[in-house]
């Protein structure tokens, strides 16, 4: 009796060091990544590095200076098309719970959610491209804008529903009208949760690439036109890293470092605001 | 905030509140919800429109058989997606054995074994950060630090030594896959009531018996779900696998062999695409996955919705 009790406790204990083992095992490749990424990318930023654009194959030196612009613009026009209108189809949600049309765009919300960026790539590519005739930074904004509402909108949703009646209430009962009671008083209690929906989904979005392929599509020099073709990060990486060439390969480590960094910073303001204000996302 | 708005609403007149501008201000509001709305439904529909118009003219030269064609060549104008649902399904199913273990047991520690404390936190931090790395840094990655791993590998057990290939592919998924599963078995693992595990106890269960006998049963389709959602994830990745699974069209052999995925094939050539038979078998691929990844996406939250209603 007293040593099958024993083989039962072992047993348990075991199972608890290996489930142990197996969770932190989670740890190396983060670690793995990041540490290697730190390690060949460091030593290939420079001030020349940020400041001018790739050089030709067997020329050494040149930067990513087109790329880094045109991740910053790209990523900031698809956060003014998608953060305004995420915004306000989270309200509509929270505020009309169960009539027929939320039923049907919060279904919208989930395939949208799930639907692979590659796709969406490609739809964005005869929406716009196609009709417009050339590849075009605003294409590839309006691709990630696709893929930041669903992060928005649920986000903003969520956050709102949190919110008490009684506020609404008592809006209505000193008078407001109904686009001031949620602009002014329901956005306002719900703020720090919207945010960090939008850092997050920008995060999300900041290193995409599939959708960049057929609409943003690259550019070897610099630009600020959106509507024509523009370089960006994370196709910089695919470009280069495919790439025979070591010159290329070392710019796609350093660029990897900048846009690792930047994804990490943004995915740690989001933990320090949810955290300070403790939402759920 | 508020404070504000009831200062300045208390000193104004009460005409002015009600004046029609403010009317007229509010059913524009509340119309333009109603169209942001409409409009999102309406972007779904047409995704899903695009992809079946523009699939039409490889629907009706290669018909249904197209699918399970067996080659891809489009020089000599030969569709067969075959090699693609083989090389997606082969990826991301391997993917997903390869990291149940560590996305259950990540699960089973912050869910079961040590719920608070920071070094609860520090792995919930990681494994959210393990989500955050950008696919093209985890495909330049394992080109890099993974490939030559497997083709060591692959020398020992005497495959050819290509290196990249599907196997080399579902490492990448799957380290990152495992947050999804594991994030959304730990909120389930909480959700088991405490009196079912305190009856357990009671009775003198250990630990293990616990888990095995009264947590894993009652979460079992919970579990089964996020198993659902990573495997959406996986079928749909497209950066990462791209860069390490070989890009070739043909049949794959074993889990060694260089292939594609249906999301790589698309990366690869749609801009390569010169006639319309060609680009519409491409498109008629993204229409697969679409509608399959949005089925296996919606089972899973249903059965999750279901659970946590429960």
């Amino acid at each position: 009796m007293k040593s099958s009790l024993k083989i039962r406790s072992a047993k348990s204990k075991a199972f608890e060091i290996l489930i142990i083992v197996f969770a932190f095992l989670i740890t190396v490749p983060l670690l793995a990544i990041i540490y290697f990424v730190l390690k060949t990318g460091i030593s290939k930023i420079s001030w020349n590095f940020l400041t001018n654009i790739p050089k030709p194959v067997g020329e050494i030196g040149g930067g990513i200076a087109n790329a880094l612009l045109g991740s910053i613009l790209i990523v900031a026009v698809a956060a003014v098309i998608a953060v305004p209108f995420g915004i306000l189809c989270g309200i509509y949600l929270s505020e009309n719970k169960n009539s027929r049309i939320a039923r049907w765009s919060r279904l919208a919300v989930d395939v949208l959610q799930g639907t692979p960026s590659i796709v969406i790539g490609i739809v964005i590519y005869f929406w716009i491209v196609k009709p417009s005739g050339t590849f075009s930074a605003i294409s590839g904004s309006v691709a990630l804008a696709i893929m930041m509402l669903p992060i928005v909108i649920r986000s903003t949703e969520e956050t709102l529903k949190l919110i008490p009646a009684t506020l609404h209430e008592a809006g209505f009962a000193l008078g407001l009208p109904y686009h001031k009671v949620i602009l002014r008083i329901i956005v306002p209690c719900g703020i720090s949760g919207i945010l960090s929906g939008v850092i997050l989904s920008v995060a999300r979005i900041a290193g995409e690439t599939a959708p960049l392929l057929f609409t943003a599509f690259g550019n070897p020099y610099i630009s600020a036109n959106v509507l024509r073709p523009m370089q960006s990060l994370p196709l910089l990486i695919f470009n280069y890293a495919t790439s025979p060439y070591d010159e290329w390969h070392d710019l796609a480590w350093g660029a990897s470092l900048i846009l690792l960094i930047w994804v990490l910073l943004l995915n740690i303001g989001t933990k320090l605001i949810t955290s300070k204000w403790k939402i759920q996302l | 905030m508020i404070e504000e708005s009831l200062v300045t609403q208390n000193i104004k007149p009460a005409k002015k509140i009600f004046s029609y501008k403010t009317i007229r201000f509010e059913g524009a509001f509340r119309r333009s919800l109603v169209i942001v709305a409409l409009i999102i439904i309406a972007v779904v529909a047409g995704i899903f429109l695009t992809l079946s118009v523009q699939s039409i003219p490889s629907l009706k030269s290669l018909g249904i058989g197209y699918l399970w064609g067996r080659t891809w060549d489009p020089v000599s104008n030969e569709y067969g997606a075959l090699p693609f649902l083989l090389g997606t399904l082969m990826t991301s199913f391997l993917a997903l054995i390869i990291s149940v273990p560590f996305s259950y047991a990540i699960a089973i520690y912050l869910g079961e074994y040590n719920t608070k404390g920071w070094l609860s936190g520090f792995l919930k931090n990681i494994v959210e950060l393990v989500a955050a790395v950008p696919s093209v840094i985890y495909g330049f990655w394992a080109l890099v630090i993974i490939v030559p791993m497997v083709r060591s590998i692959e020398i020992k057990i005497g495959a050819a030594p290509y290196g990249v290939g599907i196997f080399t592919a579902s490492v990448v998924l799957a380290i990152m896959i495992i947050p999804y599963a594991a994030s959304l078995g730990r909120e389930l693992i909480r959700l088991v009531p405490g009196s079912l595990k305190e009856g357990a106890y009671a009775l003198g269960a250990t630990r293990y018996e616990v888990l095995k006998n009264v947590t894993l049963p009652y979460t079992k389709s919970g579990l089964f779900a996020g198993l659902l959602l990573s495997l959406g994830r996986a079928l749909g990745e497209t950066m990462a696998v791209t860069m390490v699974i070989g890009n070739t069209s043909m049949m794959p052999d074993s889990i060694f062999s260089p292939g594609n995925t249906m999301a790589s094939v698309i990366a690869n050539e749609f801009t390569e695409a010169a006639h319309t038979v060609y680009l519409s078998a491409l498109i008629e691929l993204a229409l697969v996955l679409f509608i399959v990844t949005v089925i296996i996406n919606m089972i899973g939250k249903s059965i999750i919705k279901r659970f946590s209603a429960e």
